[in-house]
């Protein structure tokens, strides 16, 4: 199965390329309609994202949403719906934060004191829809969203000035994190990309390792394509389920660590919210895995950050979000037809290689998880 | 799995497509007409291009950003003025709006205008970064640059207006206020809402809900929550409701109607905006004049003489104020104006915090 397959890479490029193909017809007939001509829309999102001060903020967001897609994708992997992630990572930002401004310690202590609260936070509230579904049999659909809500208000009772923020300016926020705790970024022409762009890079290599190359990657996705099977094989599923939601929980943790120790170093009300479920639309994208959720993170963060410019031509910006909405839609329909059109060509090679004369049947619903 | 996976595809999509038809409509975006107001008209000045960035909601939103349009407007029809107006996504950083900001700067926009305190950060940057042009910024303050001025509004002077509406209007003793969400600047309406109140009856029971916490404050595009709320405190006994919730005001003029109580829109006439079956509720608005701001700053810019440092509009300058369309405050017109001379005049006092 590691062994690489030309064939296989080739369609597993095709789908993602064909959604994006389909999202930008869709786009066009939409633009014309609108009365715009698609052509200088696209051009001039491409000419703004490509100038030095807009690659720098693409891949700063990229990282976050990079470590979103990563937090779902360990779930999915597993066949689990991790759709707290937001609020996972707003929750350990936000404590993260205040404990972040209440120490003084020397500079990389401090930083990993800070990324160790985020990630310690992020595990524990996913571990709670991890221990519910163990021990209580409530999906972690319904708890994990159920728990974005108390994260949040949980989050904004903390951000009252009463609590731990203060008041700057009508913005309620933390305390700022003093300068050691600053994570230091590259300077570049377009001005400083987030330092933490590497810690998310490591985390993306710790994923590929940690899911192709140990026995633990192999129990979760084993578990994840047939849970009797993994039973059977000797995997302890409820010890799985909760391991990964710690895992998943630990990762969305991070989320909000390159805006917090790189740009806004506090949380407050104009933190960024809404990266955990951009990171269920990108995960889907780059179809779980390390290389196809980098792509497809860039991609987002281009898609998000030179809408910009469309407004300024009075084009309507909004025609990004339905292209966002169009690509993961058409990622799903595209793997769909691939997979199906891969299943009856190797049922008809099998067949030509029999001498037989039968016609391929018509593949059903797949059973398993994570064909790519 | 798959098929769980293209569920979640699908809401997903939709979820972004709803987003989409909720980002109003930015294709508004329009510049004066050469043949349109002649800059003549504007007594000789020099012919500007404004720059305008809104808040989350844009032209639209029949509350706050739509003040701000307003003004806008009013600057091209009278004074002829160019402009360009830019929206917010909902969920962006600190760097969207530096290089929203930053787009207006570069393209020639001078004065640059941003509508809503959570520019105050990316303002503060590209300020520095264009020392030439100038800067406003409605509802904060930026300290440490010359070139940003700072539109604030005594909310609570108004609010206290409509307070003494709600108490007079009452006949159960009993009010309410609603925000949008929980954050300093809307507990500013909610101060002088109960002053105002409590200098009418001193021992009105007033009823206070917040729709939202920061940072989602999606209390100000919720109606629905607005609606519950609001059914919640008229079954308690209110029968005069003050909505400072933007967008959600509409949900609670939507329950005030079902069981027939009042309430009182904020920062535009919403007697105006709002639907025709939902108007005899709507018995005054408290109007925070953001156009006033827009206007009479880029009428300064036009002149040659930007107003610059912190700028307060309040009742003295009709910053602030109470909305008479419907006639229904017309029988307490009398008092209404009686505590707005007292506050001018400075002998009443109006706290900014609860």
């Amino acid at each position: 199965m590691s062994r690489f397959d030309p064939r296989r890479a080739g369609m597993a490029l095709v789908a993602p390329a064909m959604a994006f193909v389909v999202a930008v017809a869709l786009s066009s007939v939409v633009l014309v309609v609108a009365g715009h001509a698609p052509m200088t829309a696209f051009r001039s999102m491409f000419d703004f994202g490509v100038q030095p001060d807009n690659v720098v903020n693409i891949v700063n967001k990229a990282s976050g949403y990079y470590l979103s897609a990563l937090a779902v994708a360990i779930g999915f992997r597993m066949n689990l719906f991790n759709i707290g992630v937001d609020g996972q990572y707003r929750l350990a930002a936000m404590c993260a934060a205040v404990i972040g401004a209440a120490v003084a310690l020397p500079g990389p202590l401090h930083i990993l004191l800070i990324v160790v609260v985020a990630v310690i936070v992020g595990a524990i509230w996913a571990g709670i829809a991890g221990y519910l579904k163990v021990y209580r049999g409530v999906s972690e659909v319904i708890s994990t969203i159920m728990l974005n809500y108390i994260g949040t208000a949980l989050a904004a009772w903390m951000l009252t000035p009463a609590v731990f923020a203060t008041l700057e300016n009508n913005i309620v926020k933390t305390p700022d994190l003093p300068e050691s705790g600053w994570f230091p970024g590259f300077a570049t022409s377009g001005g400083e990309v987030y330092g933490f762009v590497v810690v998310s890079a490591l985390v993306g290599v710790g994923y590929w390792f940690l899911l192709g190359r140990t026995r633990f990657g192999f129990d979760l996705r084993a578990t994840g394509m047939s849970e009797p099977a993994a039973v059977a094989s000797g995997v302890d599923v409820k010890k799985m389920v909760v391991a990964s939601m710690l895992l998943s929980g630990g990762v969305a943790g991070l989320v909000g660590l390159p805006i917090l120790l790189g740009a806004s170093h506090s949380y407050g009300q104009d933190f960024p919210a809404g990266i955990g479920f951009t990171g269920i639309a990108i995960a889907l994208l780059g179809r779980n895995h390390p290389i196809g959720i980098a792509f497809a993170s860039v991609l987002w963060g281009f898609l998000d950050v030179s809408n910009q410019i469309l407004d300024l031509e009075g084009i309507p910006k909004e025609i990004v979000t339905i292209m966002q909405g169009t690509i993961v839609l058409a990622v799903v329909v595209a793997y769909e037809v691939v997979r199906r059109w891969r299943v009856n060509s190797e049922q008809r090679r099998v067949a030509a290689q029999l001498g037989g004369p039968q016609a391929p049947a018509a593949p059903g619903p797949a059973t398993t998880a994570g064909v790519a | 799995m798959r098929r769980v996976t293209s569920l979640f595809a699908v809401m997903a999509a939709a979820s972004m497509a709803l987003a989409a038809c909720g980002g109003g409509s930015s294709d508004s975006t329009s510049t004066a007409s050469s043949g349109g107001a002649s800059s003549a008209a504007a007594g000789g000045g020099e012919k500007i291009k404004v720059g305008l960035a809104y808040d989350i909601g844009g032209r639209g939103d029949k509350s706050f950003n739509d003040s701000a349009a307003a003004g806008l407007d009013k600057a091209k029809a009278d004074l002829g003025v160019e402009f360009k107006e830019l929206s917010a996504t909902q969920g962006e950083t600190d760097a969207d709006k530096e290089a929203r900001l930053k787009l207006l700067a570069q393209g020639g926009y001078n004065p640059v205008i941003a509508v809503g305190f959570l520019y105050g950060g990316s303002m503060k940057k590209v300020a520095a970064a264009f020392p030439n042009t100038q800067f406003a910024i409605v509802d904060s303050v930026v300290e440490g640059a010359p070139n940003v001025t700072g539109l604030t509004f005594a909310e609570h002077e108004g609010s206290y207006l409509v307070g003494v509406a709600a108490a007079l209007k009452s006949k159960s003793g009993n009010v309410g206020y609603i925000g949008g969400c929980l954050i300093p600047l809307l507990q500013k309406f909610e101060a002088g809402f109960v002053a105002g109140a409590k200098s009418v009856k001193a021992d009105i029971k007033i009823q206070v809900k917040y729709l939202s916490n920061p940072p989602d404050c999606k209390g100000f595009n919720d109606p629905a929550s607005g609606t519950e709320t609001a059914n919640g405190m008229y079954d308690a006994g209110a029968d005069v409701i003050f909505a400072a919730a933007g967008g959600s005001g509409t949900g609670v003029f939507q329950s005030a109607k079902a069981k027939t109580k009042l309430a009182i829109g904020v920062d535009s006439d919403q007697y105006e905006s709002a639907a025709a079956d939902l108007k005899p509720v709507v018995m005054t608005s408290m109007l925070k004049r953001v156009d006033v701001a827009v206007f009479e700053y880029i009428k300064a810019a036009q002149a040659g003489s930007p107003l610059t440092g912190v700028q307060v509009f309040d009742l003295k300058k009709d910053g602030v104020g109470y909305s008479a369309s419907g006639g229904q405050v017309d029988d307490i017109k009398a008092q209404l104006e009686d505590a707005k001379g007292k506050i001018v005049a400075g002998s009443v006092k109006v706290p900014d915090k609860p």
